[in-house]
């Protein structure tokens, strides 16, 4: 394992109040920006450390980085300046047992052509798993997502929901260690949202799944988070940071309490105070 | 229980029968009544008894002709895929040959027909080689945008995953072209037995190996036009027959999830 950059001690910023566990962090950004092939400034210099076990939501107005930020978290694009660290480790150690990662994209992005086993099973087949084994994880990551009746249909034959569940599947079943989601479910109506929240808490606790969140939605943020990240734009940067201290697993009662709509205000307020143009150039 | 008239496959299948018999009953009906003489414009049942009469012959020349059909269309969907596959594997080699595929298509190949029966002596494959031209384009064009339309998000999850570009191909590109290959395949069907009668009739092979086109001149010259429109019954019969048959092999492959074949929705 790699020790960290001399010189390069953990910058403390407000992620102190995040409860410190003794296993390393799963992802360290260490000063990373972007700035785009046009100029751009896509983000201004993060520090940032993800513990192990946690659910981070990263949410703000259009425009913010908060998909940049993902995108370099799962190494689809390079900072320009800076750098991240995995497991205390280069990106090429990642994929080894214990340091994977699973990435839901806002669309299922599910084959058409291909029954739910199929897809669920996809990952495993780009990466040459045995027959056997795959067989039984995807059994298990079907069972998971409670789809087990619907294993044999085609993504066409489901609804909306089920194609994200088969798509949230498709990213268990390679049991990964770090989960980044990109708005997963955006495009969903609010009643099957809700109910897929619940069903990733439970995930999430069962696997103890690090998980990486961009989200639209206040509430989506709040119920599901330990720690939320407020954005800003123009050059995205970390504006503010609210730990959200509730118990743990949540359900359905979580949201009616007034712990969960004080959490909601104090968010809404920040997020009306980041996408105020006299936000920009503050010092998150 | 359904009432048979809403039943949908009753219905496809019932009205256009009706509107077939109905039209040839007035065919039959109408040349009686003007007694149009028989080698003017034959009655339906003029040209039923020729096709009786002349079953033998006429057969032998449709299996010529469905001999050069078929080898022609399997020769175009197995070059017309090869070079499909040439095209989307470099831009380059894509955009030096499209072009000739194109004169390939804008050529009639009446004009073609002559210059390639003169160079190849064999007349069975001179035929085929003529078939083979007409049937190509619509497999190349219609493959190589299948291999090209990959769903974005999808390429993307395979690039995160670090698949290959076989296995991008195999399970990625193959699966997602087959809707437009198919359709490509229906297309290039009716051009192969198009092609395979319009090289007969340029090539006007007398003897044992004379295809359906032949048959038709044949019965021009000797002004038996029955024979003539029985001839020409059995080339839109086997027309409609490849079509069915491609459209029927389109159903199996892709019934399960593609919406061209998903029927009514649920």
């Amino acid at each position: 394992m790699k020790a960290l950059m001399p010189g390069e001690p953990f910058k403390e910023s407000p992620d102190k109040t995040v409860a410190s566990n003794d296993r390393p962090p799963a992802v360290e950004i260490l000063s990373a920006e972007k700035v785009f092939a046009n100029g751009t400034r896509g983000l201004a210099p993060i520090d940032l450390s993800i513990a192990d076990g946690e659910f981070l939501t990263l949410i703000g107005p259009s425009g913010c980085g908060k998909s940049t930020l993902l995108k370099l978290i799962a190494n689809l694009i390079e900072p320009s300046d800076g750098r991240l660290l995995w497991w205390r480790g280069e990106f090429a150690q990642v994929g080894q047992e214990g340091r994977r990662f699973a990435f839901v994209f806002q669309e299922p992005t599910l084959m058409p052509w291909a029954r739910v086993d199929a897809n669920v099973r996809l990952p495993l087949e780009l990466a040459n798993v045995a027959n056997a084994k795959a067989a039984s994880a995807v059994v298990e990551a079907i069972e998971r997502v409670g789809l087990s009746k619907f294993a044999r249909h085609f993504p066409r034959q489901l609804s909306g929901g089920m194609k994200m569940r088969v798509s949230i599947a498709r990213a268990l079943v390679t049991n990964p260690n770090l989960l980044l989601m990109d708005e997963p479910f955006g495009a969903l109506d609010e009643f099957t949202r809700n109910k897929l929240d619940a069903d990733l808490i439970r995930l999430w606790w069962e696997r103890k799944l690090t998980t990486v969140f961009v989200t639209h939605s206040i509430y989506e943020a709040v119920f599901l988070s330990t720690r939320i990240i407020v954005m800003a734009a123009s050059p995205g940067r970390i504006f503010r940071t609210m730990t959200i201290d509730a118990p743990r697993p949540r359900d359905e009662g979580f949201r009616d309490s007034a712990k969960f709509a004080a959490y909601c205000r104090e968010l809404s307020t920040w997020l009306a105070e980041a996408s105020l143009p006299s936000a920009s150039g503050a010092t998150p | 229980m359904k009432p048979l008239l809403q039943s949908e496959t009753f219905v496809r299948v019932a009205a256009p029968l009706a509107v077939g018999v109905l039209l040839f009953g007035l065919w039959e009906v109408g040349c009686r009544l003007a007694a149009i003489p028989v080698y003017l414009f034959p009655k339906p049942s003029d040209i039923f008894e020729s096709l009786v009469h002349n079953g033998p012959s006429l057969l032998r020349a449709l299996m010529v002709t469905l001999r050069v059909t078929l080898q022609a269309f399997a020769a175009a969907v197995a070059i017309g895929t090869l070079v499909a596959f040439m095209f989307v594997q470099s831009r380059a080699i894509e955009v030096s040959l499209f072009p000739y595929a194109v004169l390939l298509q804008v050529t009639p190949v009446v004009a073609i027909a002559p210059l390639i029966i003169i160079l190849v002596k064999n007349t069975q494959l001179s035929l085929t080689i003529c078939a083979t031209l007409v049937a190509l384009f619509p497999i190349i064009s219609n493959t190589t945008l299948g291999l090209r339309s990959v769903d974005p998000g999808l390429a993307n999850y395979f690039r995160m995953n670090r698949a290959g570009r076989l296995k991008t191909l195999i399970k990625l590109r193959i699966p997602g072209a087959l809707p437009y290959f198919f359709g490509g395949l229906r297309i290039s069907s009716g051009l192969a037995l198009i092609g395979a009668v319009v090289a007969e009739f340029v090539a006007g092979t007398g003897g044992r190996s004379s295809g359906l086109a032949y048959e038709i001149l044949d019965a021009g010259f000797t002004l038996d036009i029955p024979r003539m429109f029985a001839a020409l019954f059995l080339i839109t019969l086997t027309g409609i027959g490849l079509f069915g048959a491609m459209v029927i092999l389109s159903k199996l492959a892709l019934s399960g999830w593609h919406e061209s074949e998903m029927g009514v929705e649920r």
